[in-house]
């Protein structure tokens, strides 16, 4: 009779359980789909409820959204910039976090400690300094040369991507190179290889999994950023988070719900087939990493 | 010698373009901050007037940044009990009990944090609509038409409807990273206090709360700093601010006088306090959480 008593109440403790998961399950799902079927409405359907359903697969919002809104060169603009800092991103930081996990020099410490004051930073504080110091710089450029480049340049805003990763990517990762053995690196010494070489041959293909896990959570921050490029590029060439700003401010007057709700779309739907694709491994890299933001 | 002389050259190359890319775009900009937050400038003009503490003195009698106090230090509080209650709960489940779909909750919950600021703005912009807004249709549909509200019309609700997007975005990080420091912990544990005839809750605040409690002090710090910059992306790409100041936040308060006013050094003065704000708010917290960190 008692272990039947206790089966019931066990019985109900679980289904209390399954309930609070899949509420927090739907409230999340649910917005994210509505979206995306939002995105296949034509306008008028927007004046009933919204939790009808759409009447049909209306793709002329996507259409719309690449020519008429300009989402689609925003989106060339977007995979530009986010590869282009990736890269200087890994370029610049790999070597760096492989040396300084690695070597004691003259400055070492200072190094280090500038790196660890740097993830303290948060870049909206610091947003509007760098835009006055490209400001200041093409008022230079033009007095000299009668030109300036570096506001609207979205080379620079990737080299700025670059520089505000840098010092969470570098804690990320020569905490890893900390704790690679060092046997390798020494018999690669003795086989006669040299510093360049043990570096680019040895360590850097044995840090993969470091690598991957920062590729992954900036790829997220950069496809997503948008504070910065709204303030460094006030001219046409737009990223799409930036885009997508435009299109729901203008939605507010022309009422273009199917054309912005595409545009949403495209911009969450890469980072959604990633993560699909690597969810393992991005919450992973997670306790591997700590923490971001 | 040689082989010296190419180790400096090694650690140099390595090295520089990082700490050169650090110096220009974080620490320069950094100092700025703190340097023309004693400079009276306005506009476009390259006219920087020495004032001294002048800009702090003027920050000390606007209204306008007293209530951007006030709605930050509300979201810090609100978001952080919510997201940390929320979080906490849902991690001990997903890691405790043996579920169906373990794994799918998991991927689930964690979706939010991938998005882009900008979409979550989108989609509680469309959540919160008055007229052709999900919740106040949903409401509709329960005949609970009394409690549909201007969600981010009103001025009194707007910054918790604010609060609720924030929330949304965050528990699924916050679970995932309480599973990973729940999942250190031995299961030996669990099983002695289970033959002890400890129930669940037991369980929960004398093993489990109290060996993950050095994680949770330290995420209490991400809170601060994470609620105070998400919030100021959401603000901006939501309401900018408005209606009328009621959702302005310290950072968006920030970004507003510096970037849109033009007046930067003003706008920087409110940047070193919210700063300096940051820091103290994370010391205290964590001098008041400290207790002795358990070994297993």
């Amino acid at each position: 009779m008692k272990k039947f008593k206790d089966m019931s109440a066990d019985t109900v403790y679980r289904l209390f359980i399954y309930v609070a998961l899949i509420t927090l399950a739907i409230s999340i799902v649910i917005p994210v789909a509505w979206v995306f079927l939002a995105s296949i409405k034509q306008n008028a359907e927007f004046y009933g409820s919204p939790w009808v359903m759409p009447k049909g697969f209306y793709f002329q919002n996507f259409i719309d959204a690449f020519e008429k809104a300009n989402m689609g060169s925003y989106m060339l603009n977007s995979i530009m910039v986010t590869a282009l800092a990736l890269l200087i991103l890994l370029v610049v930081a790999v070597p760096a976090s492989y040396v300084l996990a690695r070597y004691t020099f003259r400055g070492s410490k200072l190094m280090n400690t500038l790196f660890k004051a740097g993830l303290f930073i948060n870049v909206n504080y610091i947003v509007v300094p760098i835009f006055l110091m490209l400001l200041k710089g093409d008022t230079f450029l033009r007095g000299q040369f009668g030109d300036g480049f570096l506001l609207d340049n979205l080379f620079i805003l990737a080299v700025i991507y670059a520089a505000t990763a840098l010092p969470f990517t570098i804690y990320l990762m020569s905490s890893y190179f900390q704790t690679l053995p060092s046997t390798f690196e020494e018999a690669a010494f003795i086989d006669g290889a040299g510093y360049f070489k043990t570096m680019i041959k040895v360590m850097i293909p044995m840090a993969r999994p470091s690598i991957i896990a920062v590729i992954l959570f900036n790829f997220l921050s950069f496809w997503n950023e948008y504070i910065i490029a709204l303030t460094l590029i006030p001219g046409p060439n737009k990223t799409l988070p930036v885009g997508l700003m435009n299109l729901m401010a203008a939605q507010k007057s022309a009422a273009n719900y199917g054309q912005m709700y595409a545009g949403m779309v495209l911009v969450m739907l890469p980072t959604l087939i990633l993560y699909i694709l690597v969810q393992k491994k991005l919450t992973q890299g997670m306790s591997l990493g700590g923490l971001k933001d | 010698m040689n082989k010296k002389k190419e180790r400096r050259f090694f650690i140099f190359v390595c090295t520089a373009p990082a700490l050169i890319l650090l110096s220009l775009f974080i620490l320069v900009p950094t100092v700025e901050v703190f340097r023309m937050s004693l400079y009276k400038w306005g506009g476009f003009s390259n006219n920087q007037v020495f004032v001294g503490l002048e800009n702090f003195r003027k920050l000390w009698n606007d209204l306008n940044f007293f209530r951007s106090l006030q709605n930050s230090i509300l979201l810090i509080v609100v978001v952080t009990l919510f997201t940390m209650v929320l979080s906490v709960l849902f991690a001990t489940l997903l890691s405790r009990e043996k579920l169906k779909g373990n794994n799918f909750f998991r991927i689930i919950f964690y979706i939010p944090n991938i998005l882009s600021i900008v979409v979550i703005a989108g989609i509680f912009s469309a959540v919160y609509d008055p007229s052709t807004g999900l919740l106040n249709n949903l409401l509709a549909v329960f005949k609970l038409e009394s409690l549909q509200k201007m969600w981010l019309g009103d001025q009194k609700i707007a910054i918790y409807s604010i609060g609720g997007a924030l929330v949304w975005q965050a528990v699924g990080y916050y679970m995932v990273m309480y599973m990973s420091s729940m999942a250190s912990i031995p299961e030996s544990f669990y099983e002695a206090s289970s033959l002890e005839g400890a129930g669940r809750i037991t369980q929960f605040f004398s093993i489990t709360l109290p060996l993950i409690w050095n994680n949770i002090r330290t995420t209490l710090t991400f809170f601060i700093i994470s609620t105070i910059n998400l919030s100021f992306l959401l603000v901006q790409a939501m309401t900018g601010g408005g209606p009328d100041g009621s959702t302005e936040v310290f950072l968006s308060y920030m970004y507003k006088q510096a970037y849109t006013n033009s007046s930067y050094g003003y706008g920087m003065a409110i940047g070193v306090v919210i700063f300096l704000f940051s820091f103290a708010l994370s010391a205290i917290i964590s001098q008041v959480t400290k207790r002795e960190v358990l070994e297993y």
